[in-house]
């Protein structure tokens, strides 16, 4: 399994950054990076990911089940965390949580049919002076509305 | 950038370079022009005591939420290990609220790489890592850039400009868990493991990073370091409180008029702060209650508000000053439904190591969630505040601590709304008969 030119630049430098013989430790950056090129944490990248850090296969699928941005479903192009922890539900964070739900017909962890968006709720996420606050990948977007919601759906639509 | 609109009252220590509005992150060549890295060129003259010592004469505590006093954390570690030393930086920030490390490494990252230079310098370490929570990918970008720079200008790398002392320093994501903030469960995540705590003792000082003697500081408590080695302890401790040193970074969130991020002497009126940076309750509303630092610090009420903001008289009121995030509640505030959603978080967030926390968190979520749907019972009231009771202290990690503070004081100080929404549920449904588990 290869990976981008960058993608592999970096790996080979990761390993370098832990003490001789705890190359471990590049694990979870390593597993979060690729998913970010593979879209998903797959058999073969588990595979591969063991291989290069002489780590056993379970190992890695260990830290699998504990971090929740690690994920092996499929999910959406763009996948909308919206918080709806305190500072952010104080002022309407639920409400847009619920918004968003209804305007794209799914729930948490699902995605729309055509593969485009996918919601998760999620906990604070340090955006709280600046709530409602949500996250579409790896972008933030601040102080959202219902309204300002909609109207980023339909400009990620249209980029399409 | 990410920041609000500054405020006149603040106090700028750690943010003195930033300037509103701006554009970029302060990159090498402007932080070199505003006094950056002079404080570490300054501390390569220093012995290693010397730094420790101002840094103790500060009276800096801990900025993620425990408020220890920094120096006495960095004058554990015995320099003459014949182990690796290493810096670790705790940029996991996640305590519900918190949003300060990101304006500080977003605005001024090189701040960050010099406090661990000089961290690095007074224990003798070669190495640090930079442990950053995952959904901060842009800020990875930021500060990989910066260190780079870092080592272009030869402030990283070997031979330390000229010093013969080697320094590397490198990013290190996190992949979503609160529990990773907690620095023994970080430890872990840097060798690659499940966030899970460890026993302690022993401390990171002793066995922190992959065996070795470690020093585990918040952002915001490394940002701090340069100003204080720069213009020494004393002027550091004498803007605060008695060991209460210094500034820090609150953050203001909730229903306020002009929620934000702000730098303000540590002992500062929790009213005025409110009053004056928040601009008040939002809606010409009154005040119902206040979560002085994070979703795990206990709730004020607004008549236990007027008093000094610092770690020590925060205690004495029965809260904790915590990671800097005041949460600020009016009139309308369901607290049912916010002892709810705090648990939620908690039991979200459990690593599920210790049975206390991993089912107790559950549970009160359970019974929370009941009484916020109106379908609880009134024992459940009591029930919440003894399982929480149960848990307190009995965990290898401060999160089932964390769950269960917040948790008592709400019921304690709130328990007629709790009495209220449950009397309110069953004038629609009566209560119903208990039934046996076991029927004989």
């Amino acid at each position: 399994m290869t990976f981008s030119p960058e993608l592999e630049a970096r790996f080979e430098k990761m390993i370098g950054l832990y003490p001789p013989g705890r190359q471990k430790g590049a694990l979870i950056p390593m597993l979060l990076y690729a998913q970010d090129e593979t879209g998903r944490i797959t058999d073969e990248l588990i595979e591969e990911v063991s291989k290069r850090l002489s780590v056993n296969k379970v190992e890695v699928e260990e830290v699998l089940g504990y971090y929740t941005m690690l994920h092996r479903e499929p999910r959406g192009r763009h996948h909308l965390q919206i918080c709806t922890n305190v500072s952010c539900m104080l002022v309407g964070g639920e409400e847009l949580w619920h918004h968003a739900c209804h305007k794209l017909g799914i729930g948490n962890k699902q995605t729309t049919a055509d593969g485009q968006f996918s919601l998760e709720e999620v906990e604070c996420i340090g955006a709280c002076s600046w709530a409602p606050a949500m996250i579409d990948n790896y972008d933030f977007h601040l102080r959202v509305t219902p309204e300002s919601f909609d109207a980023l759906i339909e400009s990620l639509r249209q980029k399409q | 950038m990410l920041f609000n609109e500054p405020h006149p009252l603040e106090v700028k220590v750690l943010t003195k370079r930033f300037e509103y509005p701006q554009k970029d992150p302060i990159w090498i060549d402007e932080f070199l022009a505003k006094e950056g890295y002079a404080a570490f060129r300054k501390a390569l003259e220093m012995p290693p005591d010397d730094i420790i010592g101002e840094v103790k004469k500060s009276a800096l505590r801990g900025r993620g939420g425990a408020g220890f006093p920094t120096g006495l954390k960095w004058g554990f570690v015995d320099r003459s290990s014949p182990k690796p030393k290493y810096i670790v930086v705790n940029a996991d920030e996640g305590e519900p609220g918190t949003c300060k490390d990101r304006v500080l490494m977003e605005n001024d990252p090189h701040m960050l790489i010099e406090g661990c230079l000089i961290a690095g310098r007074a224990i003798n370490a070669n190495r640090g890592w930079i442990y950053i929570r995952g959904e901060y990918r842009y800020l990875i970008d930021i500060l990989d850039r910066a260190i780079q720079q870092a080592y272009e200008r030869g402030y990283l790398g070997e031979n330390v400009q000229g010093s013969g002392w080697t320094f590397h320093l490198s990013t290190h994501t996190g992949a979503g868990s609160y529990e990773c903030g907690e620095e023994s469960a970080l430890l872990e995540s840097l060798e690659g493991k499940r966030g899970n705590p460890r026993l302690k003792p022993p401390f990171p000082a002793t066995s922190g990073a992959f065996q070795c003697p470690t020093i585990v500081n918040n952002v915001e408590t490394y940002c701090a370091v340069p100003s204080i080695i720069l213009n020494g302890g004393e002027w550091y401790a004498g803007l605060g409180t008695p060991k209460n040193g210094g500034t820090r970074m609150v953050c203001l969130s909730g229903h306020l008029n002009r929620p934000g991020v702000y730098e303000v002497p540590l002992g500062y009126n929790l009213k005025q702060l409110i009053e004056e940076f928040g601009g008040g309750v939002w809606k010409g509303r009154r005040l119902k209650a206040v979560i002085p630092g994070g979703s795990s610090s206990p709730i004020l009420t607004a008549d236990e508000i007027d008093i000094p903001a610092d770690y020590d008289s925060l205690a004495k009121a029965g809260s904790m000053l915590g990671s800097g995030a005041t949460m600020v509640l009016d009139e309308t505030t369901d607290m049912v439904k916010l002892a709810h959603r705090v648990m939620k978080f908690y039991a979200h967030e459990s690593c599920g190591w210790c049975i206390p926390c991993r089912e107790g968190t559950a549970w009160l979520e359970k019974m929370l969630r009941r009484l916020d749907e109106g379908i609880g019972v009134a024992r459940d009231i009591d029930m919440v505040g003894q399982l929480s009771h149960s848990m307190l202290g009995r965990t290898f990690c401060a999160l089932g601590d964390a769950a269960a503070m917040p948790t008592i004081s709400i019921v304690e100080k709130f328990r007629h709304e709790f009495e209220a929404k449950l009397a309110a549920a069953q004038s629609f449904a009566p209560e119903p008969e208990t039934q046996p588990l076991v029927v004989l």
